[in-house]
């Protein structure tokens, strides 16, 4: 059974927007949704293995910075080639105004 | 020296591999998140503008020229629906290529569907070309849209302003395409998953091709033709033009953008036929910015970047001597000086090219 880590502040993330996090030689996107919601995926493109971090959030999809493609955050659902391959993603829940992702 | 092997397949492929250019980690002048983000913002409005005054010409112009055929004053409504077929369409299918014109996507994969058929290049097989031209960008035996190879050819450049040869190329692909097959470099980057989309596109076009030259020969009029294909010709000169700029004479193999791409100010005339494309250096170091906010990104981070061509004519004036050149000493290439605000170029690997010098001036 894994763990669930303390991976930011829910104020680390700006609204419609994500963050990188590190953790245990991996790495992660952590989303903050319009609705103030949160959510995890990993955090290296499945396309070329371009991180995430600096890709734009609109709504509910994260846009890869190197060649456009989208995924839907929520589900890791691949939505624009060139991706084609989903992202995995990762249970996510706030307490005490921390983000605590499940790996 | 021995030519160098820009085919996908062949040892220079291998070799980029070995020396780390492919897929490599490239230069990125800086700006913070929060401007970069403002900067990346999508909307529809000006996409929709600009694609409802472009269709509305090519109607307007296609009218006008089937009204006056076959007299000569339909010329000039001909050449100007050319260019917008032949050359607007290039910058459109470029930008909704990306998917940054339009903010709503349906929008963006439209028009990318229509200017894929006016430039007869098939939509999958050229996302996944464009996608590669973006990671190694004029990286010799990984890149397959360098349009100007060392030694230059400088009649398949020149035929190209009449779209002689991409023409010619594109049919033999989409027949092939047609046929079931694909070709061996189109193999290395098209993912097995998404292949038959490229054959099932490729069938739908030899239709419209032939139901286009059957209403010719049914009519004994080349009319149907000046409407669908020949503008592929006649107006392919504008994308060619400002085309041949972006990376013309530059750098091969080299990890930042500013070494490999050209910045050139346009007129708003070609401005407009180009999506702002002119923003070349820019454009590529941040593929996400839509064409209307790259001025704004130009302005943010010019002081990183070489002085941009004045002109076009200026552009051609700084490219062809080097071309020349090129013809007897395949090595050269044009290096621009940086700005001394400018962070240096950053040439790592660029310095292990052999046979490529890292800072051979221009003569
Ligand atoms: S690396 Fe993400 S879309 Fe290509």
């Amino acid at each position: 059974m894994s763990d669930w880590i303390d991976a930011c502040a829910t104020d680390d993330i700006d609204e419609e927007d994500l963050i990188r996090f590190d953790h245990g030689g991996r790495t992660f996107a952590i989303y903050r949704s319009p609705e103030d919601e949160f959510f995890c995926t990993d955090g290296l493109c499945t396309h070329e293995q371009v991180h995430l971090e600096d890709g734009l959030v609109m709504e509910h999809t994260i846009e890869c910075p190197k060649h456009n493609g989208r995924f839907d955050y929520r589900t890791g659902e691949a939505l624009r080639a060139p991706v084609c391959v989903n992202l995995a993603t990762y249970e996510v829940k706030v307490e005490a105004g921390r983000v605590l992702i499940r790996i | 020296m021995a030519r160098r092997d820009y085919s996908l397949t062949g040892p220079e492929a291998a070799r980029a591999v070995e020396r780390g250019l492919a897929a490599a980690e490239w230069y990125h002048s800086d700006v913070p998140r929060k401007e970069m983000k403002a900067l990346m913002k999508r909307e529809d409005q000006l996409a929709i503008r600009d694609t409802i005054i472009l269709f509305g010409c090519m109607i307007l112009f296609a009218g006008i020229g089937i009204a006056l055929w076959p007299s000569w004053w339909s010329a000039p409504f001909w050449l100007a629906y050319g260019v917008l077929y032949g050359s607007a369409m290039d910058s459109r299918w470029h930008e909704c290529g990306h998917g940054t014109a339009f903010r709503t996507d349906w929008m963006n994969n439209a028009v990318y569907q229509v200017a894929s058929f006016c430039m007869i290049r098939n939509p999958v097989t050229w996302r996944w070309s464009h996608a590669r031209h973006h990671t190694d960008t004029i990286v010799v035996g990984r890149d397959p849209e360098i349009s100007v190879m060392r030694p230059p050819d400088f009649l398949r450049l020149v035929a190209n302003f009449f779209g002689l040869f991409d023409t010619w190329n594109s049919l033999g692909r989409m027949l092939l395409n047609a046929s079931g097959r694909l070709a061996p470099d189109e193999a290395t980057y098209i993912p097995e998953s998404e292949q038959p989309k490229v054959i099932r596109i490729a069938r739908i076009w030899v239709a419209i091709y032939a139901a286009t030259i059957l209403l010719a020969l049914v009519t004994w009029s080349i009319l149907p033709l000046m409407v669908i294909g020949l503008p592929r010709l006649y107006g392919a000169w504008h994308h060619v033009m400002t085309g041949l700029l972006q990376h013309g004479g530059l750098a091969e193999d080299v990890t930042d953008h500013r070494l490999n791409c050209r910045t050139v100010y346009m007129n708003p005339v070609s401005r407009f036929i180009y999506w702002n494309m002119n923003y070349h250096v820019e454009h590529h170091m941040f593929p996400m910015i839509p064409y209307h906010r790259l001025p704004e990104l130009h302005e943010r981070i010019k002081d990183d970047l070489p002085e941009p061509s004045p002109s076009i004519p200026a552009a051609y004036a700084e490219m062809i001597p080097v071309l020349v050149r090129q013809l007897r000493y395949e090595d050269f290439f044009l290096r621009r000086d940086l700005p001394p605000t400018a962070r240096p170029y950053r040439e790592d690997l660029h310095d292990e090219v052999p046979g490529i010098p890292a800072a051979m001036p221009a003569e």
